[in-house]
């Protein structure tokens, strides 16, 4: 490839890429929503030697806390009306 | 104590081993059960850190079979860090060296799926750079331009569908994987890691970039081996992973 040819495939695809960007740059604000993942299913990759990763033991517990999309996770309405939360719920809690 | 660190250590992780002697409890009686207790309790702990940290392996191995080798491996490779969330590192290639796992070509990549996306979620935080910094730049500067990569980005190759396993065993009703060669890369835009899909020569791109060569010969690179590339898929990903924090 030319050294033009080049310039030009990079500035093409640079700008091809920021417009993709622009568009999908809103989908990316997440908040954590508490109180709609199911058991096992909390968000986190944290791995061995911690305590988060898949710990939720009870379906939909209030203090456990799964990335939704920004903006949704308050009209995310589970079984039995249960609504999530940007805040740690009481409901749901795990028997000590 | 009377026992020395490496005695202590020594029968930690044998089983058949004596009980190291001189092991007394507060009250000066013999503590031979106690220290059994906390034997067994290292291995297990190591086992279970495995099945955490290998949860694709976990689930294509069983349960039983993982047990299986988790308990080898935790013997040939102890922990050489406190560090436990990083304990693994050497899976995949002791994996790769077991021969009853020969015919299962794809599980040393797979581990080293899993092992990156860890490695990635604890890896330092760092800002991508404004888009508008690059859109700012003309033409012949964007060839010469060089990205630094973010610290939680990882790339696996990998001449089996990885990416494909993956899915297929972490989400639900995902297809099932076809024969094939898959570059992943893992990003992390916000907290968790993501593994994506490559398209071919992606992954030269990215390793070319990772190496400090710019944009031009990072698009030579891939060129060199699929020669209608297109740099646009691969620079979006990127860039909506929030993986490039610098210009130069």
């Amino acid at each position: 490839m030319s050294n033009t040819m080049k310039t030009l495939a990079v500035a093409g695809a640079v700008a091809a890429a920021l417009v993709g960007h622009a568009t999908t740059a809103s989908a990316q604000a997440k908040e954590k929503c508490y109180g709609v993942s199911l058991a096992g299913k909390n968000d986190c990759a944290a791995g061995p030697g911690t305590t988060c990763a898949g710990t939720s033991t009870v379906d939909y517990q209030g203090n456990a806390w799964k990335l939704v999309d920004a903006g949704t996770c308050v009209s995310m309405e589970k079984e039995g009306g249960r609504m999530g939360s940007l805040e740690p719920l009481d409901r749901d809690l795990p028997k000590s | 104590m009377s026992v020395t660190q490496d005695d202590f250590r020594a029968a930690l992780l044998d089983a058949a081993a004596p009980v190291p002697a001189g092991l007394t409890d507060g009250a000066g009686a013999p503590a031979g059960r106690r220290y059994n207790v906390y034997r067994n309790n290292v291995a297990v702990s190591l086992r279970e850190a495995l099945h955490e940290g290998f949860p694709t392996i976990a689930k294509l191995l069983g349960a039983q079979n993982m047990d299986g080798l988790a308990g080898i491996f935790l013997r040939r490779h102890p922990p050489s860090s406190p560090l436990m969330m990083l304990y693994g590192e050497a899976f995949p290639d002791f994996l790769a060296g077991m021969p009853q796992l020969a015919h299962l070509g794809y599980l040393a990549d797979v581990a080293r799926l899993d092992l990156a996306m860890r490695q990635s979620y604890h890896a330092a935080d760092a800002d991508p750079i404004d888009p508008a910094d690059l859109a700012a730049l003309p033409p012949e500067r964007l060839v010469e331009t060089r990205l630094t990569l973010a610290p939680a980005l990882r790339l696996i190759r990998s001449a089996w569908p990885i990416h494909a396993i993956w899915r297929f065993n972490t989400e639900e009703g995902a297809p099932r994987p076809e024969p094939g060669a898959q570059d992943v890369v893992i990003l992390r835009p916000g907290f968790d890691p993501e593994p994506h899909l490559l398209p071919p020569g992606g992954a030269d791109v990215i390793a070319a970039l990772h190496q400090g060569h710019s944009l031009g010969a990072a698009l030579d690179a891939a060129t060199g081996r699929v020669p209608d590339f297109d740099l646009t898929p691969t620079l979006a990903l990127l860039l909506q992973g929030g993986a490039i924090i610098a210009l130069t």
